[in-house]
């Protein structure tokens, strides 16, 4: 097994666009890397930079110690699960599963057994004679990951794989992914926009924004440790609430909202307050109270959404504020509650930058 | 049934009679003997004179042409209708390939050399065109008849459309597993195109088969005579008169040119009718 | 285009060589000289030719048969694009509707697309026979003084039967599958809003297979203009006087029959004209679909 290493990577477009502007990564062998962030923020570019379907414009990648820059994909000893699986269609599993090994001229035999190998495990050797059109979903899936095993690569590619799936089989063949990549111990590239797929699957998170690493690291350090706004507002579902304020020296003030336990934050700056939904709590002696608009019950938790009608947000509208609650907490609609919340465990950011103050 | 829906029945049933018709009575009209046509005129019901009448045709000598009989003529129809088939799909498809899988310099002018075959038909450049195959001497040639027929664009921009519909992440796939550019044609891209390149061949075939002015220019021996050409010269044969005009016989060509063609069409219709609708769009 | 596309290697030259080679040696060359020789006149013996410029197109085209050609061709391509259009339009309209033999009606109304223009112009020829063609009697004995070998109206009268004849069963096919690709809810929603199915007909019907007919006429008008050569050539051979020739039924003649190459040649560049011209009204409509 080989580690991967970018250095300096950049890719622009021959018509001038940046898609990717300056990425530096180290992943350790063996290691699962997700690369999250929205659509058209170049983390596919990167991935498929990795594979050798796009060009690098600057800088290097090597896998292992290999310099892989101008080899061609299917020498770099990578393999890669696509979003849409792109099985061949006129072709049986077997034969999709076989394709690449014919290619590199491996003896019958041990392509036939590595095929099995990978079949059963996968637990698709039922259907090696059939072609994809005669699959599910869920199954066509598994050949692509299956085609991918039997090269026995030095590193996996996932683009968006589990993205055509519905949301039940999604979560089972995410699971399936994860066990499987920890008993193969190969390491891996997995682009997602789901954010809770990267939460789940990473060993570690690569936020990517505009072409650009925004902050990498453990999933939980993302989330609890966010280094910018776009961090901590893309990581967590849901969403983090973000309130425009604006330091007066010892509060926190939006309009009638003023929120104390703050100190060292510049003023006359326009700054963003952070708080998760599960960080805030009903509390009759907390900081301030929100009309109760609508309760969404989740099962196991309640989210209620309520407006803040003192405070305003970016837009200029009503302050909107999520929180996270028990399952027994019921309250009606237009009940008013008195939230509050550990300042310790709210961020502040700076709103033009980003930057991370607190 | 309400009175629409008979209406509807019967503008359907003459339209069926309308385009039946005329093809029944010439069948009719071929098995009967040339003394009755002359007398009674066309015949709706089939006669007694079938299988003389077409074994005359298909197999001796003298009986249409001079030498040539309708067996040959068939063959040579078969050849010309399966060879431009077959030409143009590869001709095209190779091409296509070029063009849509490949980043090369001169694709755009190349292209456009292509495209510009739409706006030269045949009809537009006869002569010339004659001169060129009489020059290369490919006159009354087999490859004379067939190779300057299969180079136009259609079958290129049908190739080339579908190719692109052809999702790119089997490109990106089968590079990831080491195909090389004739392998990932050979191995994904033909076999992926079959229902397609069917549906093209029949078309083609077809529109080999009744190629009409081309060969007519070409073939000088009666050899070399497709069924359509010799539909010509059995026309000239009964208006310059002779004893007996031979009615019947100028009907079993017709029969016989029509046969395969509309064979393939009906045995192969949905095929055809899907390659038809896609390639021109 | 694709995303991703092999690069640099003289395979791509090698798979297009085939078609380019073909093309320019049958196509572009014989092209140029249809045009070079457009400004050549040739003694009587052919044995030397000069260079006069647009003579050739001044003789021909201002020439009383000329002028006559066009005339007819324009008249018979409007008629046989009409009544050809209008047929299959009401024929595909209404196997649309039916549920009973659909398959069946479709298969006889189409299955005259294989049959070869010329063969269709025998057939025909031989209906209108005056001596075994009923369709000759009958047509003298509804009152009709029907001749069609010396009467002008009665050869155009058979043409253009024949031409419709052959060319219904290609635009029946096209109608049909346009009228199969209207989306079932939108004829839904119309029968709710709109009670007459003949005002639904041309209000939400015949609107949505705009884009057919459009490309249906420009494919019927190249038919009337090239692909009936074989029938008027089996047929009326331009006869009488000349007043069933086409434009192109006149270059063969004479380029061939006439060895005029000259002239025949400056024919065919006006022809190449008009194809140009048809293609870029095609063009032009289809880069409109797109933008859609």
């Amino acid at each position: 097994m080989s580690g991967v290493k970018l250095t300096g990577v950049r890719k622009t477009y021959p018509n001038g666009a940046e898609a990717i502007r300056g990425v530096d990564m180290d992943i350790q062998s063996g290691e699962m890397i997700v690369f999250v962030g929205p659509s058209g923020c170049g983390k596919s570019t990167l991935l498929r930079m990795v594979a050798g379907l796009e060009g690098i414009s600057d800088g290097e990648i090597s896998i292992g110690d290999r310099v892989i820059n101008k080899v061609s994909p299917s020498e770099r000893d990578v393999a890669m699960v696509f979003q849409n699986y792109a099985l061949y269609p006129h072709m049986t599993v077997r034969g999709n599963m076989s394709y690449g090994l014919k290619n590199r001229k491996m003896p019958k035999a041990e392509i036939d057994a590595r095929v099995e190998e990978a079949a059963k495990m996968l637990k698709i050797d039922a259907y090696l004679d059939r072609q994809p059109n005669q699959l599910s979903g869920g199954q066509r899936q598994r050949v692509a990951m299956g085609r991918a095993i039997v090269r026995e690569p030095q590193v996996f590619l996932f683009d968006e794989p589990l993205s055509n799936l519905d949301a039940k089989l999604r979560v089972q063949m995410r699971i399936e992914i994860k066990k499987l990549q920890r008993r193969m111990n190969v390491t891996s590239i997995y682009v997602t926009h789901d954010q809770t797929e990267a939460m789940t699957l990473a060993d570690r998170l690569a936020v990517i924004n505009e072409g650009r690493v925004e902050q990498m690291g453990a999933p939980m350090e993302l989330y609890t440790n966010p280094r910018t706004l776009f961090v901590a507002s893309f990581i967590g579902a849901p969403q983090i609430n973000l309130i425009p304020v604006q330091f007066d020296g010892t509060h926190l003030v939006n309009g009638g909202l003023s929120l104390a336990g703050f100190a060292d934050l510049p003023r006359d700056t326009d700054l963003v307050l952070g708080v998760r939904p599960d960080t805030l709590s009903v509390d009759a002696g907390g900081q301030f109270s929100v009309r109760v608009d609508l309760v969404e019950q989740h099962g196991g938790e309640n989210l209620i959404y309520g407006g803040v009608t003192a405070a305003k947000d970016a837009e200029g509208e009503e302050l909107e504020i999520c929180l996270k609650a028990d399952k027994e907490m019921l309250p009606s609609i237009d009940d008013s509650l008195t939230l509050g919340f550990d300042p310790a465990t709210a961020f502040v950011f700076r709103k033009d930058t980003g930057e991370r103050l607190k | 049934m309400t009175g629409s829906k008979i209406i509807t029945h019967l503008i359907l049933i003459c339209g069926a009679i309308f385009m039946t018709l005329p093809v029944w009575v010439a069948f009719a009209s071929s098995t009967h003997a040339p003394e009755t046509l002359l007398r009674e005129g066309l015949q709706i019901w089939p006669g007694g004179h079938f299988l003389e009448t077409y074994n005359e045709v298909l197999f001796v000598e003298g009986g249409v042409m001079k030498k040539v009989t309708a067996m040959q003529m068939l063959g040579n129809s078969m050849i010309l209708g399966v060879g431009f088939a077959v030409g143009k799909v590869v001709i095209s498809m190779l091409a296509a390939y070029a063009i849509v899988y490949f980043r090369f310099r001169l694709a755009v002018p190349l292209f456009w050399v292509i495209f510009l075959t739409l706006l030269l038909p045949l009809e537009v450049r006869i002569i010339p065109s004659y001169k060129v195959v009489a020059d290369l001497g490919l006159l009354d040639t087999r490859a004379g008849l067939i190779v300057p027929l299969i180079a136009s664009a259609t079958g290129t921009f049908f190739f080339r459309q579908f190719f692109r519909s052809v999702p790119d992440e089997l490109l990106e796939a089968a590079r990831l597993d080491g195909a090389t550019a004739w392998g990932f044609f050979k191995d994904i891209l033909v076999p992926l195109s079959k229902t397609m390149i069917a549906a093209i061949l029949i078309i083609m075939f077809v529109v080999g088969w009744n190629q009409y002015l081309w060969p007519l220019i070409m073939t000088t021996k009666e050899e070399n005579y497709t069924l359509v050409i010799g539909i010509k010269q059995i026309y000239q044969v009964l208006s310059e008169g002779g004893e007996l005009p031979q009615f019947q016989k100028a009907f079993a060509l017709t029969i016989l040119a029509t046969l395969p063609p509309v064979m393939v069409v009906l045995i192969f219709q949905n095929w055809f009718v899907k390659g038809l609708v896609e390639s021109e769009k | 285009m694709k995303r991703v596309q092999f690069e640099h290697s003289p395979l791509p030259y090698l798979f297009i060589a085939p078609q380019i080679i073909i093309i320019v040696i049958f196509f572009l060359w014989p092209a140029g000289q249809a045009i070079y020789q457009s400004f050549l006149l040739e003694d009587a013996f052919g044995l030397s030719s000069k260079f006069v410029w647009f003579r050739n197109y001044k003789d021909t085209i201002f020439s009383d048969a000329w002028l006559q050609a066009a005339g007819f061709t324009i008249v018979f391509s409007t008629i046989v694009t009409v009544l050809s259009l209008g047929l299959a339009l009401l024929l595909a309209v209404k196997a649309n509707e039916v549920l009973q033999g659909a398959r069946t009606y479709k298969t006889l109304l189409m299955w005259a697309y294989a049959i070869a223009p010329p063969v269709a112009g025998l057939m025909g020829n031989l209906m209108f026979n005056p001596l075994v063609g009923d369709m000759y009697k009958f047509m003298n004995a509804i009152g009709f003084d029907f001749d069609h070998k010396l009467d002008p109206w009665d050869a155009s009268f058979v043409v253009i039967l024949i031409s419709v004849w052959k060319q219904v069963s290609v635009n029946f096919i096209f109608f049909l599958s346009g009228l199969q690709g209207i989306p079932n809810s939108v004829i839904e929603a119309a029968t709710m809003d709109c009670k007459s199915s003949f005002r639904r007909f041309w209000t939400i019907t015949f609107p949505l297979l705009a884009p057919t007919t459009f490309f249906l006429m420009v494919i019927n008008i190249t038919y009337a203009f090239f692909d009936t050569f074989g029938i008027i050539d089996t047929t009326t051979q331009g006869a009488p006087g000349g007043a069933t020739n086409t434009l192109v039924f006149k270059v063969y003649q004479d380029g061939f029959r006439g060895a005029d190459i000259g002239g025949s040649s400056a024919q065919s560049v006006v022809l190449m004209l008009m194809v140009l011209a048809l293609t870029v009204i095609q063009f032009r409509f289809i880069e409109k679909k797109v933008h859609y």
